[in-house]
């Protein structure tokens, strides 16, 4: 679970935690966080280890995995790729910096953790990857479009993985958050807000109850699909 | 890496590919991946057993090029060497 130490990333954290999955809490910076994240998932009788690792890093998909293999002592048979960043600025201004960042962050990193993924999950005839893409990557929105080319592309990649992989028993989602209550969406939000059929923001537990059914058995034959979680934003 | 024998990865080879569908007995060097029902997904797995065990890369350009169980052996020995 990259990206897991606030917002949606540890609200998908705490709920495959009581579902009773072992969860890997990777975080970037707040170590703390992802610490309070584990001892909830510990708490309410889980387990869990917070892992540190910049999902942009070619070297983490690696070095995190071989981490969580070894802590649990078995292969990583689910992935959610949920590390994302934003750098918002309107298409004539918006900076090389800007654009490499958050595509690195939420579209090449989340490829490498795919990749990554595939082997044990090919080799067990199992496996769930569900990627956290957003409304964005299916509705315009301005000052995004870095944001968009990413969250777009992992939908885009999704797809793909999905139907390359499906005669192994493997299944790859996306997920399209809308406007979600986190410290993330917070400026960029408002004018969204504005347009949602559902007239609230959405919480961060409602993004995790579709990740919930995505990597249950019951979602067996669902693949390459994209689950809006939007409040009607992306109809 | 100490070098390996071609038997040695014969053996491994088939038991890989085994995994995958076809009986043991019906795998020989002569076997082409059609004729074996092996698809190109087999192969990628192949391909990272092979890393795996013997150190030895095999990208998708080098997967395109063999055609026969033999191949891919003699490819990855000369290339473990």
């Amino acid at each position: 679970m990259t990206g897991a130490s606030r917002g949606i990333g540890a609200a998908i954290a705490r709920a495959l935690g009581r579902d009773g999955w072992p969860v890997g809490v990777n975080y970037r910076r707040d170590k703390d966080a992802a610490e309070r994240v584990v001892a909830e998932i510990e708490q309410k009788g889980g387990r869990a280890v917070a892992l540190a690792g910049d999902v942009a890093d070619p070297g983490a998909p690696d070095q995190l995995f071989e981490a969580l293999e070894s802590h649990f002592s078995a292969p990583v048979l689910v992935l959610v790729n949920n590390a994302g960043i934003a750098r918002d600025d309107l298409t004539p201004s918006l900076g090389d910096e800007e654009w490499s960042a958050v595509l690195d962050t939420d579209l090449t990193g989340a490829f490498r953790f795919t990749r990554r993924a595939l082997k044990p999950m090919l080799r067990a005839r199992a496996g769930r990857i569900v990627n956290i893409s957003s409304v964005v990557g299916l509705r315009a929105n301005p000052g995004q479009a870095n944001y968009a080319a990413a969250k777009a592309g992992l939908i885009a990649l999704t797809k793909t993985a999905a139907i390359e992989v499906a005669r192994r028993g493997v299944t790859v989602n996306a997920v399209a958050p809308g406007v979600i209550d986190t410290a993330m969406t917070e400026e960029v939000a408002t004018d969204l807000l504005a347009m949602v059929p559902a007239r609230r923001a959405g919480t961060p537990e409602e993004v995790a109850a579709c990740v919930r059914f995505l990597v249950s058995e019951e979602a067996s034959y669902v693949t390459g699909a994209v689950l809006s979680v939007d409040g009607g934003l992306a109809a | 890496m100490p070098a390996v024998t071609t038997e040695q990865v014969e053996a491994r080879v088939v038991e890989t590919l085994a995994s995958f569908g076809p009986d043991a007995d019906e795998i020989t060097r002569e076997s082409t991946f059609e004729e074996l029902d092996i698809d190109s997904l087999d192969l990628v797995e192949l391909a990272q057993v092979v890393e795996d065990e013997y150190g030895v890369v095999l990208k998708g350009e080098d997967m395109k090029e063999l055609k026969t169980v033999g191949d891919a052996v003699d490819m990855i020995v000369s290339r473990a060497e």
